[in-house]
């Protein structure tokens, strides 16, 4: 009888827990969202991060855009060959990454090279005292340290979503134009005709941007709230790629029901 | 540590990257090029059936698109479906101009065909075309195609 209420109280325990965490989480955004004023007058804090979560996020999106665009081409023609309908590879290619694959596998991405670094950087910080030393130097740590991170994420999931749907639209050409030989005309007008400027392309860059704030905000919210030891880090990061990558899809469903009903 | 200039310089060209990429979305993969800002004129027609027509299909004159279709509604004054497209404003047509709905190949979405008639006035907005023909149902066809095969089975046996 004192296992199963062991198991209850543990089980309680970190119901609890993670609830106390979730609203710590709300809080937390909240009072980034409101001290990020500073970060925007002193918008060169915000460029230093875009630098670290945007720039050297480039090579492996653009690349990975370009293999997923490729492989869409190769598997896309074949099962399309079956129906004769070959012609369609561009409308194929061109919605499944403007729609789905650009902004979540951008976001798989994003979450693991720069979400994983932000978490570090600001757990490491935290352990080694530094946002202690700052708020005794009345500096105050979410404003200088979070808020330019939170909003160079927020600024940079976008445009590597694009970047990634655009190298994919270009490697799907590559391999279906250029190596299997559908024809060039065909490829582009009927991708042309079929993706609609606000219905598709506007609607990857709204799901890009709430991505982008998702990881992001997982991200230095997982650092501040680190254990200050290394175990406490290397922990934080494990869970700041585990929970914004499994945000990211739980969000993705939820976004492409409300924006694709079939209509 | 990097300098500034340095810095300011990558991060104006991943900015730029960006938003070049945005715009090759928009204007090559997506129809915001065609999508042009033309001003155009609403006209309704009535189907009796619109088949698979969805709102933001192509109306097209011998073969070029010169509209999309705007809305469909239900009329239930006749029972009909009531479809309301814009057609360009440079493209003209005669009051008698004719409307069916087709597909484009056997299995492809369907889109509005405009044959154009002989009258001398001009469509003007919110005109009403008087000549429709509905979307081909492809049950009907086959039952059609049955009965008709029954039938001549029939006579054969005689």
């Amino acid at each position: 009888m004192s296992g199963l209420n062991g198991v209850l109280e543990r089980l309680g325990g970190r119901a609890t827990s993670s609830i106390h965490r979730l609203g710590f989480a709300s809080r937390f955004l909240l009072l980034t969202l409101r001290n990020s004023g500073m970060c925007f007058r002193r918008f060169s804090l915000v460029i230093r991060e875009i630098y670290f979560a945007g720039v050297l996020s480039l090579i492996i999106i653009l690349v990975s855009g370009l293999f997923v665009g490729m492989v869409l081409g190769l598997q896309g023609y074949d099962t399309l060959v079956r129906y004769g309908s070959s012609s369609a590879l561009g409308v194929l290619v061109a919605l499944s990454l403007v729609r789905e694959l650009g902004p979540v596998v951008a976001g798989l991405l994003f979450a693991s090279r720069a979400g994983s670094a932000i978490t570090a950087e600001i757990g490491l910080m935290k352990a080694t005292e530094q946002l202690a030393a700052m708020e005794m130097m009345a500096v105050d740590p979410i404003a200088r340290v979070i808020a330019p991170r939170f909003w160079a994420g927020v600024i940079s999931m976008p445009l590597l979503a694009a970047m990634f749907s655009g190298m994919g639209v270009f490697g799907g050409y590559l391999v279906g134009v250029q190596l299997i030989g559908v024809d060039a005309g065909s490829f582009w007008s009927q991708m042309q005709d079929s993706v609609d400027f606000s219905e598709d392309i506007l609607n990857g860059v709204i799901k890009s941007v709430v991505f982008g704030i998702a990881v992001t905000w997982i991200a230095v919210f997982e650092g501040y709230d680190a254990p200050p030891t290394a175990e406490g880090v290397s922990g934080a990061t494990t869970r700041t790629v585990v929970t914004s990558s499994l945000s990211i899809l739980a969000l993705d469903f939820m976004l492409t029901a409300f924006m694709f009903r079939g209509a | 540590m990097m300098n500034r200039k340095a810095l300011d310089l990558w991060v104006g060209v991943f900015v730029a990257i960006g938003l070049g990429a945005l715009l090759f979305l928009a204007l090559k993969v997506g129809n915001l090029a065609s999508f042009s800002a033309a001003e155009t004129y609403l006209v309704k027609a009535n189907f009796d059936n619109i088949g698979g027509l969805k709102k933001r299909a192509p109306v097209k004159s011998a073969g070029v698109v010169v509209g999309r279709v705007e809305d469909i509604v239900f009329d239930t004054e006749n029972y009909e479906a009531m479809v309301a497209f814009s057609i360009e404003k440079r493209y003209e047509f005669p009051k008698d101009t004719s409307a069916k709905i087709l597909t484009a190949g056997l299995l492809g979405e369907q889109y509005i065909g405009l044959a154009a008639g002989g009258d001398t006035a001009k469509l003007k907005g919110g005109d009403k075309l008087k000549i429709t023909q509905s979307a081909v149902v492809l049950e009907n066809l086959i039952s059609q195609f049955l009965f008709n095969k029954a039938a001549d089975g029939g006579k054969e046996t005689k």
